[in-house]
């Protein structure tokens, strides 16, 4: 056998591509097959479209559609009313992987890495051949540019196979992308239909727009009319950097001192807190950084570990907020009682982060299965590798025996009850590149399980209510039901008429009722619901109507009716109607009867 | 002229006028019952059966009885009715009459059943009084000994319990009007039908000139008062033969030979005093060195219960002797691993020899 020499197998090897990278291994950004990749596709689009608008502080309107246009071949169309991008940096956001501007500082906005949409890209592109379709506008009056963009494997960067300017009529500013790809459409737990609604809960200041490709059209409308604050980028806390950072930041750094480098690259560090710094891992403040080897870089880093440095500031992440964590369930489930809980602020190796939870209990929701788990990460919602989530393993070591539900041991309960946890960070920890499933930090076990008891507590408190109203009508019921019966077979054994008969009744009615105090009522607790509104998850009705009410419009329309209540209370019947009449419906094609929530696969 | 009226009726319709005029004074009516169990009896050697002692419970009209109180009065009404017209019915027909009680139906037999051994308790009668009467038959019966019964006509019936060959007579539920002649010297009452048929294909009646009876598990009531009929009337023995088991001794023997808890109420005609135990001892198990299966845990359950609660077992310590040795023995035996030593050894040998020695026998 001919041997080679190490020369000869040098020439073999080269560079790799980013890009060409992941054209081999798309699963790792979670292409792995046709479902799924339909999936990873809507939800970088989407992702990229409430983040482009939050950040311009704009009220997110998204528009997705998705177009079958051969058994496994779908287009995938995404508007925003966003900002719109210049034309220069179109190419490199949508078609060079590894650009984007949140890449390098920290904070809670919901794309990282700027991989997403260039592998959403890369995907159609490897599956159809197609080019990705760009529009983008920024302001009224400006032309829009339609970009026709591929990308170059070989080198990561974007090509452009076509470029024009257009009219973008009736569009003040936003973005449009369409992107050809193969892939499978159905529906279930894991679906884009089951994303989008997930994603209509946790962003109640968003509308979302969804067209599935049976051509039936479902509005999320929004239920709060304010942006969440802007996510604050914050320096990185010294707790939180790993050595390989720290010495990467120690070269980089424009600071002449290490002192300085402390105070300036760090937060929650003053000059007091770095002198103490360098004495705990007996470096000198005044050192250069860039003279400070790997071993000593190792001291410091060992150093900042044993001193105490405050918590870093939590400004920097915005929750949900319970109020409306709990408006987003209301407006998408039809439950009999909802709560909704966000925990103060708390940190794990230097991160701030912040867990919320909320329910949504009973109404028309699945009473014999487990209960329904909708986990999120920074407004984006997790469907895969359940299992392997935190929030998983802190619902099931939860005991929600306590508070009204089934639960064997260590595993999820069970009833007519949807969980909802949120975390928001500037920096979650996933177990794996696909972001998929929480990692098993214990302070964030810790305070998913709090933020689980608080809303476990409220709910036993109605569950207990409920079950006590409904054991209380229940003997109500029995006494009404059964005492004909004695009367009944009194008479029948004495023998007396009628008239004794029914005062015999009366009398026992006397005698059981007196002793029952009014019964309380417990209804269901929820002005928000509208079935029109959240047709995700149930049987469709198929009424046809006009679709030219927004929720806005509606939203206002009930605050009018409630003023008016105030004025002519004996009006109420006609209002109701009149509502009725002007409901908005959000389906334009009502004829098909489907059920979204199939059972879902993995 | 309207015949005199039937004593359970006018019971009956005392208890509806009490709760009646209860009710007019606008006080809510109870219904006072005994407590059918095993912690209201008392074992009388003397007299030799479960006797009721008086704990009573009270059932008062609220919102959670008023369902139970609404079936228990329309039980009444039925029982007066079947009285009234002398008819009969049977459990399962009682509990399908209540069917047409609309919401006051009862769901399940069980439910019915207990309401009507509630109300037989409560009239301190026998179910058949009352007239409702059980499914099950009494058992089989085959050996020297001719009943005399009726035909329906009311004419008298001769039944010959030697001429059913191959099968047996079986006791019907209602034995009250029955009586008999008979020659035997005693009678065999057995457990299981296994056994029964053994002895009966071998002519042992014949030979020991007895009278075989087949109980089927826990004796029923009918069987019960046949059996102390018979017994009474012609003066005889009875020989009570079952598993060696738990089951068999504190189950099968005591409810025949002294009653049950349940239907402390009438365990007085329900039940055979004069009943013996010749089988199967946890002493047989070790002198015939008996085939033996391991106690199951409900087994070892039930002879701690035993020993601890009931009464008939705490009266008699050879009793409570045999329960610890069989719980020292951890093993059980049943009346065929006698066939070990061959298929007619029980009739040949083991029955013959427990006759002559009374000391192997239990009280």
């Amino acid at each position: 056998m001919e041997q080679r020499t190490a020369e000869e197998l040098a020439k073999k090897a080269r560079d790799i591509s980013i890009s060409e990278f992941f054209e081999k291994n798309r699963h790792l950004l979670g292409f792995d097959n046709p479902r799924k990749a339909l999936l990873i596709a809507v939800k970088e689009a989407v992702d990229n479209a409430l983040d482009a608008c939050e950040e311009a502080r704009i009220l997110p309107e998204v528009n997705v559609e998705l177009i079958q246009l051969e058994e496994s071949r779908f287009r995938m169309i995404v508007e925003d009313n966003g900002p719109g991008i210049i034309k220069a940096q179109i190419p490199k956001i949508f078609a060079k992987l590894l650009y984007g501007s949140k890449f390098h500082k920290l904070s809670s906005t919901r794309g990282q890495q700027g991989i997403g949409i260039s592998a959403a890209l890369l995907y159609g592109q490897l599956t159809t051949g197609k080019p990705a379709i760009i529009t983008s506008k920024t302001a009224n009056g400006k032309k829009a540019n339609l970009l026709k963009l591929k990308i170059n494997t070989s080198t990561n960067s974007p090509d452009i196979i076509q470029e024009e300017e257009t009219d973008w009529e009736g569009k003040e500013h936003g973005t449009k992308i369409e992107i050809d790809m193969e892939g499978n459409y159905i529906k279930g737990r894991q679906s884009v239909d089951e994303y989008l609604k997930e994603t209509a809960i946790v962003n109640p200041h968003a509308t979302i727009i969804y067209t599935n490709p049976e051509a039936e059209q479902i509005i999320f409308p929004r239920a709060v009319e304010v942006l969440p604050p802007e996510a604050k980028e914050i320096q990185p806390h010294p707790y939180g950097v790993e050595l390989g950072r720290l010495m990467r930041m120690l070269e980089t750094t424009a600071a002449s001192t290490l002192q300085q480098f402390l105070t300036t690259e760090f937060v929650r560090v003053g000059p007091g807190t770095a002198k103490e710094i360098c004495a705990n891992s007996s470096l000198l403040p005044n050192m250069k950084p860039k003279n400070i080897s790997r071993e000593l870089a190792e001291s410091l880093h060992k150093g900042i570990q044993k001193t105490k440095i405050i918590a870093p500031p939590t400004d920097c992440i915005s929750p949900i907020t319970d109020a409306q964590l709990e408006k987003g369930l209301r407006k998408e489930i039809n439950a009999e009682f909802y709560c909704a809980s966000t925990r103060p602020p708390s940190v794990y190796r230097g991160n701030p982060f912040i867990i919320e939870a909320g329910l949504a209990y009973g109404g028309e929701q699945e009473a014999d299965g487990p209960i329904r788990i909708m986990r999120f990460a920074n407004r984006v919602p997790l469907l895969y590798q359940q299992g392997a989530c935190a929030i998983t393993s802190a619902i099931q070591n939860t005991m929600w025996r306590n508070y009204g539900l089934q639960q064997s041991k260590n595993s999820l309960p069970m009833g007519p009850c949807t969980v909802v946890v949120h975390m928001t960070s500037v920096w979650v920890p996933f177990t794996s590149e696909s972001k998929e499933a929480l990692a098993h930090y214990p302070e964030i076990v810790k305070e998913i399980k709090l933020a689980l008891q608080e809303i476990g507590r409220k709910l036993a408190s109605f569950v207990n209510k409920k079950r006590r109203i409904g054991e209380e009508a229940k003997k109500r019921g029995y006494i009404e039901k059964y005492i004909p019966h004695v009367a009944e077979a009194l008479k029948d054994i004495i023998g007396f008429d009628e008239i004794q008969k029914k005062k015999v009744e009366d009398d026992l009615a006397e005698i059981l009722e007196h002793t029952r105090g009014e019964l309380e009522q417990v209804g269901v607790d929820n002005p928000d619901y509208d079935e029109e509104f959240a047709k995700i998850g149930q049987e469709e009705n198929g009424e046809e109507e006009a679709d030219d009410f927004g929720e806005t419009k509606k939203k206002k329309r009930k605050d009018d009716d409630s003023d008016e209540d105030n004025d002519k209370s004996d009006n109420d019947g006609s209002d109701d109607d009149s509502e009725d009449e002007e409901k908005p419906s959000k389906k334009r094609k009502g004829s098909k009867q489907t059920k979204l929530m199939d059972d879902g696969e993995d | 002229m309207a015949k005199t009226e039937n004593p359970v009726v006018g019971k009956i319709k005392d208890v509806a006028q009490g709760i009646y005029d209860k009710i007019r004074k606008v006080k809510a009516p109870d219904i006072e019952m005994p407590i059918r169990s095993l912690n209201n009896v008392e074992y009388n050697s003397k007299e030799g059966y479960f006797k009721l002692l008086n704990k009573v419970k009270s059932r008062t009209l609220t919102a959670s009885t008023i369902r139970t109180f609404a079936q228990t009065l329309r039980m009444m009404s039925l029982s007066k009715d079947l009285v009234e017209t002398d008819d009969i019915a049977t459990k399962r027909e009682a509990y399908y009459v209540s069917k047409n009680w609309g919401e006051a139906r009862f769901r399940e037999q069980p439910e019915s059943d207990t309401v009507m051994d509630d109300i037989e308790a409560m009239m301190g009668v026998n179910r058949e009084q009352i007239g409702f009467i059980p499914e099950e038959k009494g058992g089989a019966i085959a050996g020297e000994l001719i009943v005399i019964d009726k035909d329906d006509e009311g004419k008298r019936l001769e039944i010959d319990c030697t001429k059913f060959g191959s099968g047996a007579y079986s006791i019907p539920s209602s034995v009250e009007e029955l009586s008999f002649k008979t020659k035997a010297k005693f009678i065999l009452a057995i457990e299981t039908s296994g056994m029964f048929e053994r002895l009966h294909k071998h002519n042992y009646w014949k030979d020991a000139n007895c009278i075989l009876i087949s109980m089927g598990g826990v004796p029923t009531r009918a069987c019960r008062r046949f059996i102390r009929k018979l017994a009474d009337e012609k003066n005889l023995p009875v020989y009570v033969f079952t598993d060696g088991d738990p089951y068999g001794f504190g189950s099968i023997y005591r409810t025949l030979k002294v009653g049950s808890g349940n239907a402390a109420h009438i365990n007085e005609f329900f039940c055979v005093p004069q009943a013996q135990f010749i089988g199967i001892t946890p002493q047989d198990i070790i002198d015939y060195k008996l085939p033996t299966h391991p106690l199951k845990e409900v087994d070892v359950k039930k002879i701690k219960d035993l020993i601890k609660n009931d009464p008939f077992i705490i009266h008699h310590k050879a009793w409570q002797d045999a329960l610890q040795d069989m719980a020292k023995m951890k093993v059980r035996a049943e009346q065929q691993a006698l066939a070990k030593h061959g298929l007619n050894f029980v009739s040949e040998k083991y029955l013959p020899d427990k006759m002559k020695n009374r000391k192997t026998w239990l009280p």
